[in-house]
């Protein structure tokens, strides 16, 4: 077939092309994932019976904002990267950001700390479960990430798979706050970084091998 | 450069707005566009420079969903033609390219004429098509009948018409890469 055919092909009787559906597919996504993992925190984890408690201190409030932080400018970066020939923003500024505010915390946790607190204040009762239960609690939020990013035309196909493990990662820990007993930066630090990094080297993985078009 | 954004991207726009004519005049210019570009791009493969293009008006069809009217139309295009052009090099590294007739054919085999003429065939790759898909592009993007008419035509429903025509585009982008 000639090219000028193919053109005609593709103009003939062309329709209108309705740009918002295609942007609220990311809200079914976030939607449909975030209840899901929320199903999977409540129903296999069960909430943390002292969780209404816990909102008095100021700890757990700095825990849920780190991870919506952390949510949303992952999530800005997915829904760039979606689209061929978007700057990224603020995320790759963002991101670290956020990370470092919570080490420093960490640290300065630590440095306050007596010496025999040190250790607790690092492992908390549920570090060795903790990043694989973010993973957990993240996976419905990467398949519903990944697959809407399909239906976009992401050009940099790692970025785009690492981004959406990002943000699932995040999303996935703020839901997993609704559990985890846990409250100390030290811990935060460590546990939900290393939990957010699972879905996003997975998403990595993934991107080059889903993400083709 | 700027006046070709701003003609570039209002064309597009009204093309969203669905204007068909409109999209005419914005697929044609990108066509001479982008024709050029992968000419300079492809210097070493001119055989695969009207493949590429065909499969970058496709893409550019099936994800004209994708462009943020905020952004710049060229850099959307740009990427695309990108993205397009480095996968089609890497399906080339794979396939052995020392195998490949580059050297004496193409030259006597390219006449003008078939320069604007891609190696494998739409039309053919169309025939393979399901007709549920098959029929809608035949009636409505090739001999250009209306949607309602193609409807009553094939015993489908109207959104089953518009449905067959997007999923076969899309089939068809897929064909494409997997013969490249």
């Amino acid at each position: 077939m000639k090219t000028e055919d193919l053109v005609s092909l593709l103009s003939a009787g062309a329709e209108a092309v309705d740009l918002k559906l295609t942007s609220r597919r990311w809200l079914l996504a976030l939607a449909g994932g975030a209840s899901i993992a929320f199903l999977l925190t409540a129903g296999l984890l069960k909430l943390n019976p002292v969780l209404w408690h816990e909102t008095y201190k100021p700890m757990f409030w700095v825990r849920e904002s780190y991870c919506a932080v952390l949510g949303v400018l992952g999530f800005i970066a997915v829904v760039r990267l979606a689209r061929p020939g978007l700057r990224l923003g603020l995320a790759p500024i963002g991101i670290p950001v956020a990370v470092i505010a919570m080490w420093v915390l960490a640290v300065v946790t630590l440095v306050v700390a007596s010496p025999q607190n040190r250790a607790r204040l690092i492992l908390g009762h549920t570090a060795v479960v903790c990043p694989f239960l973010i993973a957990l609690v993240a996976a419905p939020l990467l398949i519903a990430l990944l697959w809407v990013m399909r239906s976009f035309a992401p050009t940099r196909l790692r970025w785009a798979g690492a981004a959406s493990g990002f943000a699932a990662g995040s999303i996935g820990a703020l839901v997993y706050t609704l559990h985890c007993p846990e409250l100390a930066a030290p811990f935060l630090a460590i546990w939900y970084l290393l939990g957010i990094l699972i879905p996003t080297t997975l998403g990595a993985w993934l991107g080059p091998r889903l993400l083709r078009w | 450069m700027q006046l070709i954004e701003e003609r570039l991207r209002s064309l597009m726009l009204q093309s969203l707005a669905g204007d068909a004519a409109a999209y005419r005049v914005f697929l044609d210019e990108l066509t001479a566009r982008l024709r050029s570009y992968l000419r300079r791009r492809l210097g070493g493969l001119p055989g695969e420079v009207e493949d590429l293009l065909q499969e970058l008006l496709l893409a550019v069809h099936n994800k004209r969903h994708t462009y943020d009217p905020k952004q710049p139309l060229t850099a959307w295009v740009q990427a695309i033609a990108r993205y397009k052009l480095v996968d089609l090099l890497r399906r080339r590294s794979r396939s052995d390219v020392l195998t490949d007739p580059l050297d004496d054919d193409q030259v006597f085999a390219t006449t003008a004429n078939d320069a604007a003429e891609a190696q494998y065939d739409v039309t053919k790759l169309l025939r393979g098509l399901p007709d549920r898909q098959r029929l809608p592009i035949l009636y409505v993007k090739i001999e250009g009948a209306s949607v309602t008419d193609t409807a009553v035509r094939t015993g489908m429903s109207e959104s089953a018409v518009k449905v067959g025509i997007h999923r076969g585009l899309k089939a068809l982008a897929e064909r494409i890469r997997s013969i490249g």
